[in-house]
């Protein structure tokens, strides 16, 4: 006998009863379907759009991650020549070869050395784009895919990520459905990875004292931009 | 690992009279309960959230066997490779193919509890791959080549001075005179010296916080990003996880995400929640090429059915430990295997036997805390009380303790005998501590007085202070 049938066959032993079939097997593919919700905390969950925004702010900070608001696409070049200047940071940045953000007027900034891609050893500092960002904990919400590789969120020292305030949303539901809605691929399922990323890498293995820059990111920052896509 | 579980009260002497550890565990002792509390008193949902985590993992043990199907179907069909082992040999030798068939001569490995208890990273080395564990506090232990003493703080037993001294030692290439007396100095060691080896790894291995059923992805928690350099950056990335970690949908691990962090640590969330689902895509830049789950039960799928069952709910958030008087004094070496304090104690027995384990139920003052904590509202005092039947009904509990037990159910069955010796005793040990009010030493009872003074009883029993209360009453009220 496999291990599968063993192990199978020993819960189903365990259960008292076989293999369901029927009704209760419809039942379990129904539940699965459906994906009910379970209770989601009112935390988020009650706000309305900028008061989402501002509790999503409001926690970012709590755990360590710097958020910078700019009014709209344009002028994220700015705030990221400025943030990495007011950090002491190099003018180099890998940043996710996206569509959207290869959009951005980065001619404007020549200082700024930029090269799309994924990350590689030695990169200091990293521009990504997220699916959503929620509310309820600060989190931001990233997936991988051809534009977004996943190296670039944990490599370099420094993770710079632009949000629009449009996307925040409430609670991790809300970003499933996003996910169901917008990253699924008929053939493979979700994404290879998703990552919720809620402040900088940290550790606290040496007497319980909090040190930031474990192995990922030292600094995360959010450049968050409140005006709809340009 | 070995089991030294079956010498527990010697583990525990012993530890008892380690200073580093006591000062190591007085450090901790407070943080983690105080941090857990105020992430609680945040979420007014808390309590609902608890019954909700309980429904979900009582569902899904429930139905298992379907969970189990449908979540392989859908690794498959993501381009993954699910790989079922019986017990510790299946797994290790599962991993052990998968690192020979891409030659792998380094493996980095983010943390895995299932891995600690298939004993893993002997079986890899034995066989000439080098294991690098990842996580800082597993990294440390295993340069000193111990086990984790803690679920989600494995080097929760040292101190910064051991830390320097386990790096001084391995890291024999960096200056010597290097300043490395204070945590963010060893922390940046560790991050300079482990950076190389992700970028290294032919294989990376995690465990699996929960799997989801419905799109076929394993879950990992962790605050340092390890984790994740660890699946990100080799050719290969496999999950060493068992059974009982399954869950139906995103939305249920949702749920007992908003759980774990605060049970855990405190914290409203983990740093990194990451969800993986098979291999890279054609078109990614990164990612690995192949994505195996090694799926372990060792002794889980006969839980179900029985008096343990609900031990399978658990979640690995280490509160039952971080709420134990006795884990919080022996530390989690003293338990002798890789699952310590209250879950430890119903666990373990149920993994390796009550032989080699029997200890370990025992450890326990029944206060509850473990039970008030536990986000998923395991009984663990009434499991650790099924523990300790089964060994009495076995006899498997120590001679005097059976006997002693025996006598003692014999006399509290005869009331009228009962009462006159306990009115003998109290009268007895009254009159001999009647100067100083206590002992220092007693008979018998040198458990207790090693440690503490014995109060004097005031002479009589309760018993006795009671019967000639009511007769003065009924004296009274004839009168």
């Amino acid at each position: 006998m496999s291990a599968r049938d063993d192990i199978l066959g020993g819960i189903r032993r365990g259960l008292g009863r076989g293999a369901l079939t029927g009704a209760p097997a419809d039942a379990l593919a129904e539940r699965v379907a459906t994906h009910r919700r379970n209770l989601v905390p009112a935390r988020a969950a009650s706000l309305d759009p900028a008061g989402r925004v501002h509790l999503f702010v409001q926690m970012a900070e709590a755990v360590q991650t710097s958020v910078t608001r700019v009014a709209a696409d344009n002028d994220v070049p700015d705030e990221v020549a400025r943030y990495l200047a007011s950090e002491n940071l190099p003018a180099e940045v890998t940043v996710a070869p996206d569509p959207d953000l290869d959009a951005l007027p980065w001619a404007e900034r020549p200082l700024l050395q930029i090269r799309r891609g994924k990350a590689e050893a030695g990169d200091a500092v990293s521009l990504t784009p997220c699916l959503a960002a929620v509310a309820e904990t600060g989190t931001l919400m990233l997936t991988s895919g051809e534009g977004t590789p996943t190296t670039l969120n944990f490599l370099p020292d420094t993770h710079i990520v632009v949000l629009r305030a449009g996307q925040v949303v409430a609670s991790y539901e809300d970003g499933w459905d996003l996910l169901r809605t917008q990253a699924i691929d008929k053939l493979w399922g979700l994404p290879r990875a998703v990552n919720f990323i809620t402040g900088p890498s940290r550790t606290g293995d040496i007497e319980q004292r909090i040190e930031l820059g474990a192995h990922g990111p030292r600094r995360l920052h959010v450049i968050l931009v409140d005006g709809a896509k340009a | 690992m070995e089991a030294t579980s079956h010498s527990f009260t010697d583990n525990a002497r012993r530890e008892l009279a380690n200073p580093v550890l006591r000062r190591a565990l007085g450090m901790a002792g407070a943080g983690f309960p105080a941090r857990r509390a105020e992430a609680i008193a945040r979420l007014p949902e808390f309590e609902a959230l608890r019954d909700e985590g309980k429904a979900i993992k009582d569902h899904t043990i429930a139905h298992l066997d379907y969970y189990l199907e449908l979540y392989e179907k859908n690794v498959t069909a993501a381009g993954g490779v699910v790989h079922w082992a019986r017990d510790a040999t299946e797994a290790r030798a599962a991993v052990l193919e998968i690192c020979r068939s891409v030659d792998a001569k380094i493996v980095t490995k983010g943390k895995s509890m299932v891995a600690e208890e298939i004993a893993l990273n002997e079986h890899l080395e034995a066989n000439g791959i080098t294991p690098v564990e990842t996580d800082l506090g597993e990294y440390i232990i295993q340069l000193r080549h111990e086990p984790p003493s803690h679920i989600i703080a494995p080097a929760i037993h040292l101190m910064k001075e051991q830390v320097e001294e386990a790096f001084r030692a391995a890291h024999t290439e960096l200056d010597p005179d290097r300043t490395l007396s204070e945590a963010p100095q060893l922390c940046a060691e560790a991050r300079a010296m482990l950076r190389p080896r992700f970028l290294a790894a032919d294989v990376g291995i995690t465990g699996a916080n929960f799997l989801v059923a419905e799109s076929g992805s394993s879950i990992i928690v962790t605050n340092e990003g390890n984790g994740d350099l660890t699946q990100t950056l080799p050719k290969v990335h496999v999950v060493v996880t068992s059974i009982e970690k399954v869950v139906p949908t995103l939305e249920d691990a949702a749920t007992l995400l908003r759980l774990l962090a605060r049970s855990a640590t405190g914290q409203e969330f983990s740093s990194y929640t990451t969800i993986s689902t098979g291999p890279r895509r054609p078109g990614d830049l990164d990612g690995p090429e192949q994505y195996h789950v090694v799926l372990v039960d060792n002794g889980r799928s006969s839980m179900i059915g029985g008096e343990f069952q609900d031990m399978l709910r658990c979640l690995k958030c280490s509160a039952c430990l971080n709420h134990c008087p006795v884990y919080t004094a022996v530390g989690g070496h003293a338990y002798g295997w890789v699952y310590p304090g209250p879950m430890g104690a119903v666990l373990t027995p149920a993994l390796i036997g009550l032989d080699e384990a029997g200890h370990l139920p025992n450890a326990s003052s029944f206060c509850g805390r473990c039970e008030s904590v536990c986000p998923v509202r395991i009984p663990l005092p009434k499991m650790m009380r099924h523990w300790r039947e089964r060994q009495f009904a076995q006899r498997k509990a120590p001679a005097t303790y059976r006997y002693g037990l025996r006598l003692w159910a014999w006399i509290a069955q005869r009331p009228a005998l009962y009462h006159a010796m306990v009115e003998m005793k109290a009268r007895a040990l009254g009159w001999l501590g009647k100067r100083r009010g206590r002992f220092r030493s007693m008979p018998l009872a040198r458990g207790w007085t090693e440690a503490r003074d014995m109060p004097a009883p005031e002479g009589r029993s309760f018993h006795a202070l009671w019967a000639e209360r009511q007769r003065g009453r009924v004296k009274a009220d004839r009168q």
